[in-house]
């Protein structure tokens, strides 16, 4: 029996092209884990069967859209979902093709866990740099490096070894705390749930067990209190009557009853006097729970606000740096303005300045190119029209967050990290 | 000292910060409640939101008139517990107003006739977002959906030009007219909300636990047997008791069946952990064709 009680939960991301066998090892874990049902592989079977393939096409399991099915595409970000007694596991499942970074960028934003995947018989391919280039962009904690396909290279050690000193040649330029690898073969099973009885030179863990015991622990920021404010509760009945509620998530840190916090943009200061939810009173919250937060004394703070401490505030400021992932085919304007969502804050901000477009493929910084299109990934000045309260996207993924809104269509237009 | 959220808990965490967004983002947010699990489920998570303040939006049902009787009499009940306000647009008077034309023929059923009842119902109201059950794990379509989904004056998705959604942020900017398809509870399946309406102990309508019915089958799939079918003179003479229980709710006249002794939650969650057919493998709406839920979606079904 599942005990729900000490399951965690994992957010994964792959990226790779049909051809590196990602649908064989997406569709291999779901199956080993029981995670398809009759009427869902029944069903993918029979397509499969119409169109005349070989075999059933698993990639049919997540390519659900009618244009997915009729191209042999991915073109949308696909969520699958399974899980062992021990974690739940949520597939963000990403299309490979260069104009789909944004798809990438997308999946990744808030992932534990990148999954890359890699044909052991054609070695580190440019695909497989954009993949990890973007990871360490994102600030993914864990990267996992499958060497797939061994089985064609006869399961020799010296392939491995020799692709795993290739990636490790360009990865240290990047920023990645934890990289591992991992010698699979998705389509026999090897190393993928139960341990390759082909490869005795490798000593590791199978990816089910890696993906079961990775430390997530310390993914989130439980040092740098920050509390946005994200909606007042205010209930105005005679039971609760003069209760005036903070509502948000936790964005880092752990807060606790009795702290002094400062407020912001006010910079006033009080102390947390309780720590609601619908549950009961909590001692301490931390992220990324969602609780209700009441202050000692009466102040004004509304959505967009943020609950801090006195001796640890994020910068506040209108000017920053940012790295943008530019999502739409109208280009980015420079000088453009755009609406910036932070957080629960929103305001409107103007490109100030590009400072280089980077080339993801070989990391060059072209300081010549303003022409900044789908896909693209630049660095850019902002300024907005009123201070954010912010942290640098390597401290803090939530605080350290924007995205762009073009003003006259509604679409988000591009993401940015704060630098 | 360890900080880690155990699944359900983290679950919850992100959709009641989406429950608490669309009331900050929207004017007039509504809360699709279908009587099933999932709507059962999205209003107990819109109480945690905002206790102890009452949910800060009404609930909106769409009404077939072919609705198992279990479900009107929960609904009811649970308005009255939380409070909400209760709107109801009815697929009947959709047809007496000659807005839409009821479906002949045996396999005949109101499901797709609720579209037109919903965007009628969320016209009339001015809503600018819905909130729903939806969850990714249900359908093909479904797991390309996003927590903030667009539709256009039409109430159409297009699912091919969706927006980016990133981090905890969410984009719930539109032109008048226009609305929002919210889905809170994406992320989740069908084993999560088992366990967690278990550990929260969630009432549910009684259709869902192990009970005696008069069913007959169609195209493999078991149907309660009612005066909404027209059965066949085969299905009237294999029409027997069985003992079953419901996987989903909507309409009588498209909610299969099942076979089962489940009657408490904790046989339900055995029954779920082990099942080898998706709960919506017994939707004869589904089955229409391949791509049946995302041509019902682009129109602007649920």
């Amino acid at each position: 029996m599942i005990d729900p009680k000490h399951m965690e939960l994992l957010r994964f991301t792959t990226a790779g092209s049909v051809d590196d066998g990602k649908s064989t090892l997406i569709g291999r874990l779901l199956y080993d884990s029981k995670s398809i049902f009759e009427d869902q592989y029944e069903a993918v079977r029979e397509s499969s069967e119409r169109r005349g393939e070989v075999g059933v096409n698993l990639a049919l399991l997540t390519d659900g859209l009618k244009a997915e099915r009729e191209q042999g595409i991915t073109i949308d970000v696909a969520y699958r979902y399974f899980s062992t007694p021990r974690r739940k596991f949520i597939i963000a499942d990403t299309p490979g093709h260069i104009q789909y970074t944004r798809n990438m960028v997308t999946g990744a934003s808030t992932a534990n866990v990148a999954l890359i995947l890699i044909d052991a018989r054609k070695g580190v391919l440019e695909q497989t740099r954009r993949h990890a280039f973007i990871a360490s962009l994102l600030q993914i904690p864990h990267l996992v490096v499958c060497i797939n396909k061994m089985d064609l290279v006869d399961y020799n050690q010296e392939r491995y070894e020799e692709i795993k000193q290739e990636f490790e040649e360009f990865s240290y330029k990047l920023d990645v705390r934890d990289v591992h690898f991992i010698p699979i073969s998705a389509l026999n099973g090897d190393n993928v749930v139960d341990k390759s009885q082909n490869m005795p030179w490798y000593g590791g863990t199978t990816l089910l067990y890696y993906l079961e015991n990775v430390h997530i622990g310390s993914d989130h920021n439980f040092i740098d209190c920050r509390f946005p404010v994200q909606y007042v509760v205010r209930p105005n009945t005679d039971d609760f009557h003069d209760y005036r509620g903070y509502a948000g998530r936790v964005a880092g840190g752990v807060f606790k009853r009795g702290d002094k916090v400062m407020l912001l943009p006010s910079g006033f200061t009080s102390k947390i006097a309780k720590i609601d939810t619908y549950d009961g009173e909590l001692e301490e919250a931390y992220a990324p729970l969602s609780v209700t937060i009441l202050l000692e004394d009466d102040l004004d703070l509304s959505r967009g606000d943020m609950i801090v401490r006195e001796n640890n505030h994020p910068e506040v400021g209108q000017d920053m740096e940012v790295m943008v992932c530019w999502f739409h085919e109208r280009p980015l304007q420079l000088r453009g303005k755009y609406t910036i969502q932070h957080t629960t804050q929103e305001a409107r901000c103007v490109i100030r300045e590009i400072r280089y477009k980077l080339d993801i493929n070989s990391l060059h910084r072209n300081m010549v190119d303003q022409n900044i299109g789908m896909n693209d990934i630049a660095r850019v000045a902002i300024r907005t029209t009123k201070p954010l309260f912010y942290d640098s996207y390597r401290k803090n993924r939530i605080t350290g967050s924007v995205i762009f809104v073009d003003e006259g269509t509604n679409e988000t237009v591009g993401a940015g990290m704060i630098i | 000292m360890s900080y880690n959220l155990n699944h359900l808990k983290e679950l919850e965490s992100e959709s009641i910060y989406i429950i608490r967004e669309v009331a900050a983002q929207f004017e007039r947010p509504v809360l699709m409640f279908s009587g099933g699990k999932d709507s059962i489920l999205m209003v107990h998570l819109a109480m945690k939101a905002f206790y102890p303040a009452k949910i800060p939006f009404p609930l909106l049902h769409i009404d077939t008139g072919h609705n198992f009787p279990e479900t009107i009499e929960f609904r009811d009940r649970l308005v009255e517990k939380t409070g909400a306000k209760l709107i109801v647009g009815s697929v009947q008077e959709a047809i007496d107003k000659g807005l839409v034309v009821e479906e002949k023929g045996f396999n005949a059923s109101r499901n797709y006739l609720q579209t037109a009842a919903l965007l009628e119902a969320l016209e009339h109201g001015k809503y600018d977002a819905a909130l729903g059950g939806g969850r990714r794990d249900e359908e093909k379509a479904r797991a390309k959906e996003r927590f903030f989904s667009h539709r256009d004056e039409f109430g159409q998705w297009d699912p091919k030009n969706q927006r980016p959604e990133l981090w905890n942020i969410f984009n719930g900017k539109k032109h008048f007219g226009e609305h929002f398809r919210v889905f809170p509870i994406s992320n989740w399946t069908e084993l999560d909300v088992w366990m967690y309406i278990a550990q929260e102990k969630v009432e549910l309508p009684s259709l869902y636990f192990a009970h005696q019915r008069q069913v007959f089958e169609r195209d493999g799939i078991l149907l309660a047997d009612c005066e909404y079918i027209n059965k066949r003179p085969e299905e009237e003479s294999s029409t027997k008791t069985m003992t079953v229980r419901c996987r989903t709710i909507g309409d009588m006249t498209c909610t299969g069946v099942w076979q089962s002794e489940a009657a408490t939650i904790e046989d339900i969650i055995k029954e779920v952990a082990a099942a080898r057919q998706t709960e919506r493998g017994g939707r004869a709406d589904d089955k229409r064709s391949e791509t049946a839920m995302e041509d019902r979606k682009k129109q602007g079904y649920f």
